[in-house]
């Protein structure tokens, strides 16, 4: 926690990383000054894109003392105003899962290959980010801690399968390897109460180390300050239990 | 955005982005998260052009209903208009 009478810097800036097949990409990164040791995030943004709410979130990461990374997972799709690049990804069916988690798994291994890195590293997104997040606790096992904050399609049924989401991430929940945190609102139509029922029972039946935290007056995207679904009680509560997860497992 | 429907179809006529007019390829009709309108689903419509970069897009964020009540309209001028033998599409 920050005190007043400490000093306190960052630095934010876009630097390039190597992602899916050594694809350099474009990523925000947001760092404390200092020599560290600190522990690091990679942030993934939601499917409306690259924004400027996301360089929000990962400097707000910093600023709590974390090596915040943030790939744009749109790089390679078009550059502009970030809800044109969103839009037309969009339209063309999102970014495949393969894809995202190489270059989700290529902003960590950079975090962790900087001598100001503590060796440990989580992942957080929301909307399809928290999809993706959950994906990337699954499928790369290299975290230490995994933020899931309402993510769409977790649970996906057959006819929602395509060539870039090809198999529902739930199919992977044996295969969780670090702490699991979720947030969820019980108005959000993306995930339902339902699926996230159901995303609850399969952890717990997989014998996984998760903690839900739900709540009844908060729908989709209740962090986005900037838009009317956000809700602030809601809102306050899930950035500090985030931060205390964080705490607990990346120290 | 969460629920990826989205259907494109080819568009043949002009809209006006920030940068004035430009020819339009195709329209992109999802049901999904808005950027703007204050709902957590919309039917969003952007009308575009590929070939002249994600910038060239006309889009609007409409509520269900609304959007029911857009196609409803264009349906109904289109009747009105197809009805009328002194009107012909032709390139001027």
């Amino acid at each position: 926690m920050y005190t007043t009478e400490q000093y306190e810097g960052m630095i934010a800036e876009t630097i390039t990383i190597k992602g899916d097949n050594g694809d350099e990409i474009h990523t925000y990164f947001a760092r404390p000054q200092g020599p560290g040791p600190f522990p690091a995030v990679v942030v993934i943004h939601h499917l409306p894109g690259w924004d400027e709410t996301y360089r929000d979130f990962t400097r707000k990461l910093a600023h709590h003392g974390y090596l915040a990374i943030s790939p744009d997972l749109y790089c390679r799709d078009a550059h502009g105003a970030p809800e044109d690049v969103a839009a037309a990804v969009r339209a063309d069916g999102g970014a495949p899962d393969d894809r995202v988690m190489a270059d989700v798994k290529g902003a960590a291994d950079y975090v962790l290959s900087l001598p100001s890195s503590n060796g440990k590293v989580g992942v957080w997104g929301t909307c399809s980010g928290g999809r993706h997040a959950f994906l990337a606790g699954c499928r790369l096992d290299m975290f230490d801690a995994v933020v899931e904050c309402w993510g769409g399609n977790v649970i996906m049924g057959p006819d929602q399968l395509t060539d870039k989401q090809p198999v529902s991430p739930n199919e992977y929940t044996d295969d969780l390897s670090a702490p699991l945190l979720g947030l969820f609102g019980d108005l959000d139509q993306s995930p339902t109460a339902e699926q996230v029922n159901q995303h609850e029972a399969e952890l717990k039946a997989a014998g996984k180390d998760y903690e839900f935290h739900r709540y009844p007056e908060a729908g989709h995207g209740f962090f986005y300050y900037h838009a009317p679904i956000y809700h602030q009680s809601s809102a306050v509560d899930g950035w500090e239990k985030m931060f205390d997860f964080f705490s607990r497992n990346l120290s | 955005m969460c629920t990826m429907i989205c259907e494109r179809t080819n568009m043949e006529g002009s809209g006006k982005g920030r940068e004035g007019w430009f020819p339009l390829k195709n329209a992109n009709v999802s049901y999904d998260h808005p950027f703007n309108a204050p709902w957590e689903y919309a039917v969003n419509i952007d009308f575009v052009n590929e070939d002249k970069g994600v910038g060239a897009r006309v889009a609007v964020e409409l509520s269900p209903e609304s959007a029911k009540r857009l196609a409803e309209a264009i349906i109904t001028a289109l009747e009105r208009g197809e009805a009328d033998p002194q009107i012909q599409v032709s390139v001027l």
